[in-house]
């Protein structure tokens, strides 16, 4: 469970979160809706360690996370995608997902330069393991192709593929589908489907309402940097306060 | 078999240098390919030469004792001040590492035991041709082996995103370090192999210019792979000896280059998928 207590962060005068209180299970879709400019980004960033919280705690199964690095946030067992997709576009799928099993790869720093078993066997058996996480996007027919040459809906799953590599419990989505065309959503959908029921955690942001009422199990929503609603979609599509801040927004009904 | 004789006592320096600075370019090209833009390995090379010059002028070491001192000092110096600047960004530590190379080349220029502006004369001349061979094998032996494993990986991850790498689980800064300083230790090697070849050094071969030309050397010959920085390395350390009458204007010509190949060939002469296209062949990496 990750459990976030009393968050707050403020840049200099700006306060972006105040009293965030909230838990995400691991197992399950959990959903964190809002209009642009909510805070939701900057939830993901604190829990990750890109940015330290001004008040408040953040735990993971009973593991404090402030003060950790991203690195260190990763090895607990979370992992993350980005609003605009960051991959690594000059390496290839393989290798993308390959960065992603850094830690996992058990070999000495002598291992490469004796080319010594263990360290021909574990490369083997994470290449073997990227090729099945690519197949889970099914990307793997495409494994030896630079990832710059993707489409925009191919890279998002390659860094849903790279974010599996890192073995998370919990999987943090950006915007899954910002910018995606309505068949590349549909596809999206699926796999997101797909990844929770192999038994991965997963807590999305979104700020376009349709497109999570039908995935998640659970959604919290923020304004202004505060919960305004927590509920099942069914509870927070009908609460007045989530109607009102979505729909005094010129964004409301433009949110492809 | 006479004129290959000649041909050696007249170009053997030369083909030293090559090899020095085939080395030197390698060392660049490890902390390019973290993402680091440092200007550092200059004075790195000039750290390993001195500290190796006076180990043998002084304290008579063995000459492979020399090259272990001349690799370990630089590593040394990096590691204490990498900590606190590989935190800086892009042309930020340029300007850090700049700082610091100037900071080397005075305090050469004024020690008493470093020779100040005259450098160090009677180096006593221990390399050999397959000395320099032999540690540029094992250096491209050892870089083409990390390339295709995790370090390799990582490397490359940080230099495309850094936010991305750190929550891929790699510890950035750890891996940062571990260029600068390694990268440090081949300039070290290079200047005490470069120091016994040559006979003489002075801080002038360690400055602001040299580090511009290293750098030079690897945009020039593309930072893609292992072999671009060698052949940059080659052709610009033949060129000055093809085009003497230059020679006055040489900081004038590298920097032409150097902005003619950013902005023609971004990827350096040596670009293998571009050179497998030319020929028509499937692309694959190099
Ligand atoms: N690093 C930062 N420095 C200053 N302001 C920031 C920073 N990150 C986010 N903000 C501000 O915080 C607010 C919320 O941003 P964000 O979390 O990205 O919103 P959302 O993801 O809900 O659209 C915005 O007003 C944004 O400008
Ligand atoms: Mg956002």
């Amino acid at each position: 469970m990750l459990c976030i207590r009393k968050l707050g962060k403020h840049f200099g005068g700006l306060t972006v979160l105040e009293d965030v209180s909230f838990d995400v299970p691991v197992g399950g879709i959990f959903g964190l809706i809002g209009p642009n400019g909510a805070g939701k980004t900057t939830v993901f960033n604190l829990i990750t360690g890109l940015l330290r919280p001004s008040t408040g705690t953040l735990s993971f199964e009973g593991r404090d996370l402030v003060g950790l690095a991203p690195h260190q946030v990763t090895h607990l067992g979370i992992a993350r995608t980005f609003q605009n997709i960051r991959i690594f576009k000059e390496m290839t799928l393989l290798e993308n997902v390959m960065v992603g099993m850094h830690d996992k790869l058990g070999y000495g720093a002598l291992g490469p330069f004796l080319n010594s078993r263990a360290f021909r066997s574990a490369e083997a058996q994470g290449r073997e393991r990227a090729l099945e996480l690519l197949s889970w996007v099914r990307l793997e027919a495409r494994a030896e192709m630079l990832a710059d040459n993707l489409s925009y809906g191919d890279q998002r799953k390659l860094e849903f593929a790279r974010a599996l590599a890192t073995q998370p419990r919990l999987l943090l989505l950006d915007e899954p589908v910002a910018g995606m065309n309505t068949a590349e959503k549909t596809v999206l959908m699926e796999e997101i489907q797909n990844i929770s029921q192999r038994g991965f955690g997963v807590f999305l942001i979104e700020h376009d309402m349709r497109f999570v009422m039908g995935l998640c199990d659970r959604i919290v929503v923020l304004n202004f940097g505060r919960i305004i609603a927590e509920g099942s979609p069914e509870e927070v599509r009908n609460n007045p306060e989530v109607i009102e801040a979505y729909l005094g927004r010129e964004d409301a009904e433009e949110t492809v | 078999m006479e004129w290959l004789a000649n041909f050696w006592a007249t170009y053997s320096t030369l083909v030293y240098s090559i090899g020095v600075y085939a080395l030197v370019a390698l060392s660049i090209w490890l902390t390019l390919a973290c993402g680091l833009l440092s200007l550092a390995n200059a004075a790195f090379m000039g750290i390993g030469a001195y500290v190796s010059a006076l180990l043998s002028l002084q304290a008579g070491w063995p000459f492979w004792a020399v090259l272990v001192a001349a690799g370990l000092a630089p590593a040394f110096v990096a590691l204490i001040i990498g900590i606190p600047t590989l935190r800086l960004s892009g042309v930020y530590l340029a300007m850090a590492t700049l700082a610091f190379g100037e900071v080397v080349r005075i305090i050469v220029l004024n020690l008493d035991i470093t020779g100040g502006p005259e450098g160090l004369n009677g180096i006593p001349q221990s390399t050999r041709g397959w000395h320099i061979v032999a540690i540029l094998g094992l250096a491209i032996y050892g870089l083409a082996r990390m390339r295709r494993s995790r370090t390799g990986r990582a490397f490359e991850a940080i230099r495309e995103d850094e936010v991305a790498a750190s929550l891929m689980g790699i510890h950035v800064g750890r891996h940062k370090l571990f260029a600068f300083v390694l990268g440090a230790a081949m300039a070290g090697v290079a200047g005490g192999l470069n120091a016994h070849a040559t006979f003489f050094i002075s801080p002038r071969e360690y400055g602001f210019e040299n580090a511009v030309d290293i750098l030079t050397m690897v945009v020039f010959g593309g930072i893609g792979g292992l072999v671009g920085p060698m052949v940059g390395a080659a052709i610009l350390t033949l060129l000055p000896e093809l085009l003497r009458f230059l020679h006055e204007f040489r900081g004038i010509f590298n920097g032409l280059v150097l902005v003619l190949v950013v902005l023609f060939l971004p990827k350096g002469i040596w670009e293998p998928r571009r050179i497998r296209a030319l020929f028509g062949l499937g692309p694959r990496e190099g």
